[in-house]
């Protein structure tokens, strides 16, 4: 444990009290009901055979992959090996760049998200995604910015400063901005900026998030707050994390998959598994060089 | 007792290991981080300066660090300084010039009088003459132009940056700017010639639904040719390529991360534009339409061709759906090559309109570059 982390936690002792904490219980005691949304709970993300396009190059083969419910699962792997491709084909985000193409089928909790007669729009209110640079609406408020989810799906809920609030302290923001909750969201730091992201996609209660190198772009302390928002989702969300983090990969996630591109070729998924045993003893000599940081 | 420095230097005390669930939950509730990255670690509080302390007077020296350009850079400063002083430099010259000319017809008149007076009458001695029945009709031809202008403008430019492949998006560029290309004259001798007549039902259509609107009446047995409204679809026309192509160049900066952010929550194509693209191009929208008001206002041949150009009270020419109108320009352009005297009220007509035009184009760029999307855009 570094000296700041032992300087937040006692500050966090210091300040804090029962009351905030059953303060924040009550806030969640709360039901918030969304109309329209996702189902309730975490749902399985699995691709079979998912193969992605740009043009007439193939960037992505044969990718068989389970993202159990509830679990988080890291996507490691070397730049341009397809990784941000292979999270755009989990929430349809793919198809919306011109000459993308793809194969496979891809099952959330065992429908395929591809299947004709499924509109994309429902897809990504159940997927929801953090992208790598943090992007709030800035002419939005920080309310407005939580609850766009809401407007843009034209859904409806029932108690929307709840919402708001819950949403907030599951991004570990609500602290920071409550008083503030109708000024600009760009007037935010990056980091807070980040976690308003966060809290904007899981307003919905989607059933799965994906997270594109989410803290790539943060200070180390908004990194950890994010790591522990993660940790706390687990369970609760499915997540999908890339990350070009090591150490990150370990602390938060259960699976790991790890990525690879010859050159020229398109990318594979070298390995999988649970994450302890792809740092300790990967079956492939690649995983262990990639993570012992021998190359990438 | 602070945080920071020996009080902590321990590590954690087993009281935290058996609260750490609670923890987990309470870091929900982090402290702002400014403290954080203003202490450091291993610090006494005390040691450090406190803010506002008087550490004693210092004797600071400011430098001002100048750079100094090179020869190459000083040689393109004084070229564009050229330009940019010879442009202001021209502008003045065209209102002086009209100052001077219009200063007969001024002085006779009165320049409250000249700019309150609606009738221009050159046959009566002395003459009568004054711009407020032109400027009433440049002004609502303008209006009406910009007002059908703005929302073809808007969905044109959407069509292209939101709607369009990229085979598709050069082909509707190609053809919008076609658009420009027409002369104005074309313009105006088709209106008259041949959508004025396509225009009279669609007038008759709205004096008869919607006449109980001021705007929309006209007077029994009126002929509905001729009319303000009919000249505000063609310089509308006129117009259209100018908002639309300021307005695509704006729509065309909405920050990608945006866009994105807005379709992965969920939203369709036309939900994203109405999140993201509107709220951004605002200022480019307001500008462009802005820069396409003050073009209206100076459009020539068309009007000249289509109104009558018999200047009216603001109470006639506000009813647009009706034969009549004059508008400055159009006006000036009709009664060119008279006698000195009625010259020089033309030009001093021309002198407000100068005025007008020059202070919305003024607006125009002050609104599109003080808005976020217009900062990196020149109209
Ligand atoms: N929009 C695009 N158009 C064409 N090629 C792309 C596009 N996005 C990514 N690629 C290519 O696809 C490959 C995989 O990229 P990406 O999924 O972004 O990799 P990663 O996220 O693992 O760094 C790279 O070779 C990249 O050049
Ligand atoms: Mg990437």
């Amino acid at each position: 444990m570094t000296d700041v982390d032992v300087a937040v936690e006692s500050d966090l002792e210091e300040n804090l009290t029962e009351a905030d904490l059953e303060k924040a219980e009550k806030v969640f005691a709360k039901k918030v009901e969304i109309i329209g949304g996702p189902p309730p709970g975490p749902a399985t993300l699995e691709a079979k055979d998912a193969c992605a396009w740009f043009g007439d190059r193939l960037v992505l083969e044969g990718v068989d992959l389970v993202m159990p419910k509830g679990q988080v699962t890291a996507l490691i792997g070397p730049s341009g090996c397809g990784k941000s491709t292979f999270l755009r084909l989990l929430n349809r985000m793919h198809e919306l760049i011109p000459g993308a193409a793809l194969d496979g089928e891809i099952l959330l909790d065992g429908d395929d998200i591809y299947a004709t007669g499924t509109r994309a729009q429902q897809v990504r209110m159940r997927i929801g995604m953090v992208f790598q640079k943090p992007n709030p609406f800035p002419a939005m408020t920080i309310r407005e910015n939580v609850l766009a989810a809401l407007k843009l799906a034209r859904l409806k809920c029932s108690d929307k400063d709840t919402l708001v609030e819950q949403s907030l302290i599951r991004a570990g923001l609500w602290k920071e901005v409550r008083d503030r909750l109708d000024s600009p969201g760009g007037a935010l730091s990056g980091g807070q900026q980040q976690r308003l992201c966060i809290a904007r996609s899981l307003a919905v209660h989607p059933n799965v998030l994906l997270m594109d190198e989410p803290c790539s772009a943060l200070d180390p302390t908004s990194t950890r707050r994010v790591e522990e928002t993660i940790d706390e989702l687990r369970g609760e969300v499915t997540v999908v994390i890339v990350t070009h983090n090591m150490q990150q990969a370990q602390r938060v996630s259960d699976l790991c998959a790890f990525f690879l591109a010859a050159e020229n070729q398109p990318g594979v998924v070298v390995e999988q598994g649970p994450t302890d045993v792809m740092f300790s003893t990967p079956t492939d000599s690649r995983t262990l060089d990639y993570v012992q940081g021998r190359f990438g | 007792m602070s945080w920071c420095g020996v009080g902590c230097a321990s590590p954690v005390s087993p009281v935290h290991y058996e609260h750490l669930w609670k923890l987990a939950f309470l870091r929900r509730f982090p402290p702002p981080p400014t403290e954080l990255m203003t202490d450091v670690p291993g610090t006494l509080v005390e040691d450090r300066p406190v803010a506002g302390d008087p550490v004693g007077p210092r004797e600071r020296t400011r430098r001002v660090i100048t750079e100094v350009p090179s020869r190459a850079d000083r040689r393109f400063n004084q070229v564009t300084m050229g330009a940019g002083i010879s442009v202001l430099v021209l502008l003045t010259l065209v209102g002086t010039f009209l100052l001077i000319q219009s200063s007969d017809a001024l002085g006779e008149t009165g320049v409250w009088t000249f700019l309150t007076r609606t009738e221009w009458r050159t046959d009566v001695s002395p003459a009568r003459i004054g711009v407020l029945g032109l400027l009433a009709g440049t002004i609502l031809v303008a209006l009406v132009a910009i007002a059908i202008a703005i929302p073809l403008s808007v969905f044109s430019a959407l069509a292209i940056t939101e709607y369009s492949t990229a085979k598709r998006r050069k082909w509707l560029i190609g053809v919008v700017d076609l658009l420009a290309a027409v002369p104005s004259l074309l313009f105006g001798l088709w209106g008259f010639l041949y959508l004025s007549g396509k225009i009279v039902p669609i007038s008759l259509w709205l004096t008869q639904n919607l006449g109980w609107i001021p705007l929309f009446k006209t007077s029994e047995d009126a002929s509905l040719t001729g009319s303000i409204f009919i000249a505000g679809i063609v310089v509308a026309l006129m117009v259209l390529p100018i908002i639309t192509s300021v307005v695509r160049e704006v729509f065309s900066q909405t920050p990608p991360g945006e866009k994105e952010a807005a379709l992965a929550l969920g939203g369709t194509r036309w939900g994203m534009i109405k999140t993201v693209v509107l709220p951004f191009g605002k200022g480019g929208i307001i500008g462009g339409s802005m820069l396409g008001l003050g073009r209206a206002l100076g459009e020539t041949i068309a009007v000249a061709l289509l109104l009558p150009q018999v200047p009216q009270k603001i109470g006639d020419s506000i009813h647009i759906l009706q034969n009549g109108g004059a508008t400055v320009s159009g006006f000036i352009a009709n009664r060119a090559g008279a006698d000195a005297f009625t010259t020089s009220g033309l030009l001093a007509a021309g002198l407000v309109l100068f005025i007008i035009t020059l202070g919305t184009n003024m607006i125009a760029s002050v609104v599109v570059s003080k808005s976020r999307s217009g900062a990196g855009v020149d109209i």
